[in-house]
């Protein structure tokens, strides 16, 4: 580009307040762009670090989540004496076979919703190790006691150490409360897996979890439930990728619909900027006149006012970008399609959601700008100048 | 060999159907070193004809010669390149970039050269020199008077040292110290440093300078008028 960069940037400031308003709703737009994005990589990432690279999870194939999912006492105990599950330094299994089940709370901002109940063996901590407890202390096995998650806490009606929850025909004791840095485990009360069972008439597990040697051992391991009759309507999977798979059903729909209605508004925010751009052109037809007879050519008229644009879509960009950013302290609470129960989140961004929302905002500054700046290269030079 | 000739050159425009002649069967040579004042009432074709030599706009027939060139069968990129190259442009109303400083606007026809900036740099000091405004570099348009914008104006048209200025009432809309000032700068560059300078103007005044007057009278041009 022969214009100098200096000539587009001046003119771009020297219309402060149409600029302004141009890169206001580029901002808007690219501010729900990376909200939506930013929401759907929250409750992936939520889900995600509830899963570790080194557990595996064995689940019913073709249960929709752990809720959905049965494993029969007979097939516990045979998945229990594979070779592959890893022991701790006392010879004990790590493992934990859980029963997951949903209550109704009430929440602390009015209405109910579904809250997930984990029944957990005693070796879960040495399984989940980014799960702590908190606060209160943990519940004793054989009782009727739960710890409840930090977020379950902070969001429902009687959820504090000390209260009494009434469900499955019976009151249980809140003795504790566990955190595990923002995963789906926040999200959840845990006890014994046996109370669970009891409580809730039930003989079967929902899942198994249990520490592997090495990840690589997955795929043999996959193969083994495949090649017998006694499992092969069971599947084990890295518990990462489990609930990484578990997320993506959930992200996508956001993300679809997020990313549809964000293109609706773009809508707006494109028109704008072609409104912007032609009225540039139109106060600026001299100038091209000019810059035309002194040899500059269409393409560099064309670049020009592009680049100026797509400098204001950049400025939109970034602007929207640092107003999603804030977003990252706060979380939001939603039903988890998965699991029916509810998941809090955070915001999250990323590396990629920054450069998808500036791609974003320069696709609307290319399509608003672009037929504006082909009209200021398509001008003649006589018109041009007849103009001043 | 002329500078410019200009041969049976027509020109009309397309008003709708209809074809509106501006001018007929035009045929005129300037000297390299001359001075040429087109002069002739609004409508009568001068900034049509300046405009073919200026190459900005192409005739409907005939030829425009520029220094053995002809400049009416070269493609639109050659052409704008032979224009970056050959000709500086005066205009009425100055037609500086408002957003840029007086040593910008004179930088910018050199950034259509392979010069370095350092280089630019020393052309638009001189350029900027010559026209007595070197202490105004910073300066943006509207900072300065009408007679100081018009004078940006010719040292952004000489900046790349071209061999042919042409100017379009360069002193239409200035007062008359002003007008007498870029008068006397455009004899200079013409007698001092040679350039072949073709000038539109309504002022008999301005007129008096040129070293050679041509009237214009709907489309034809008229006898020539030659002062020692």
């Amino acid at each position: 580009m022969k214009i100098p960069f200096s000539y587009i940037l001046k003119n771009f400031t020297a219309r402060k307040l149409t600029a302004l308003i141009t890169v206001g709703g580029i901002a808007l737009v690219v501010f729900v762009f990376a909200a939506v994005l930013m929401m759907a990589y929250g409750i992936q990432k939520t889900l995600v670090a509830t899963g570790s690279e080194t557990n595996v999870i064995v689940t019913r194939k073709s249960s929709s989540g752990e809720i959905t999912s049965i494993i029969d006492r007979e097939t516990a105990n045979i998945i229990l004496t594979l070779p592959e599950l890893d022991r701790d330094a006392a010879g004990k299994l790590l493992v934990t076979t859980d029963g997951v089940a949903i209550i109704n709370l009430y929440k602390k901002d009015g209405g109910m919703s579904n809250v997930a109940v984990r029944g957990v063996s005693p070796a879960v901590f040495e399984l989940r190790t980014n799960v702590k407890l908190k606060e209160g202390r943990m519940f004793n096995w054989g009782s009727r006691e739960i710890v409840v998650g930090s977020a379950i806490t902070k969001r429902f009606e009687g959820a504090a150490i000390g209260s009494k929850l009434r469900f499955a025909g019976d009151e249980w004791v809140i003795v504790g409360m566990i955190e595990s840095g923002g995963s789906g485990f926040d999200s959840e009360l845990w006890c014994d897996i046996v109370q669970v069972q009891q409580a809730f008439n039930r003989t079967a597990f929902s899942t198994i979890t249990f520490k592997i040697a090495s990840p690589d051992a997955i795929e043999s391991l996959k193969l083994k439930f495949e090649g017998d009759p006694r499992l092969n309507q069971f599947e084990p999977e890295i518990e990462r990728r489990y609930f990484e798979k578990q997320s993506e059903l959930m992200a996508t729909f956001i993300r679809v619909l997020g990313i549809f209605i964000t293109v609706i508004f773009s809508v707006g925010a494109i028109i704008g900027a072609m409104i912007t751009m032609y009225a540039a052109v139109a106060n600026r037809t001299t100038e091209i006149g000019t810059l035309r007879a002194l040899g500059f050519q269409r393409g560099s008229i064309l670049v020009a006012f592009l680049v100026e644009a797509l400098l204001i879509a950049v400025c939109g960009g970034f602007v929207g970008i640092v107003f999603a950013s804030v977003l990252q302290f706060f979380s939001l609470s939603t039903l988890n399609f998965t699991s029916f129960s509810e998941l809090e989140f955070s915001f999250a961004l990323s590396p990629t959601i920054i450069f998808s929302s500036l791609t974003f905002a320069v696709a609307m500054g290319f399509v608003g700008g672009f037929l504006p700046s082909w009209r200021a290269s398509r001008l003649s030079i006589i018109g041009a100048l007849r103009a001043a | 060999m002329a500078a410019i000739s200009v041969t049976n050159v027509t020109k009309s425009y397309q008003r709708d159907k209809t074809s509106v002649p501006v001018l007929n069967d035009v045929s005129i040579s300037v000297q390299q070193g001359e001075f040429l004042a087109l002069m002739g009432p609004s409508g009568s074709g001068k900034t049509t004809l300046l405009n073919l030599i200026a190459g900005i706009d192409r005739p409907t027939s005939g030829s425009i010669l520029v220094q053995g060139i002809d400049i009416a069968t070269l493609g639109e990129t050659a052409l704008a390149k032979w224009r970056a190259q050959k000709v500086g442009f005066i205009f009425q109303f100055y037609n500086l970039i408002p957003v840029l400083s007086a040593f910008e606007n004179v930088e910018l026809p050199l950034m259509l050269t392979s010069l370095s900036k350092k280089e630019r740099k020393q052309q638009v000091e001189t350029a900027l020199s010559v026209v007595g405004l070197a202490d105004r570099m910073t300066h943006s348009p509207n900072q300065l008077s009408g007679g100081q914008q018009q004078r940006v104006a010719i040292a952004r048209a000489i900046a790349t040292d071209p061999d042919i200025i042409v100017a379009d009432e360069p002193t239409g809309d200035l007062d008359k110290l002003s007008a007498d000032e870029i008068m006397t700068l455009l004899e200079r560059l013409n007698s001092e440093f040679g350039k072949t300078i073709v000038m539109v103007t309504h002022d008999p005044r301005a007129a008096e300078r040129a070293k050679v007057v041509r009237h214009l009278d709907k489309g034809d041009l008229l006898a020539e008028e030659v002062r020692s």
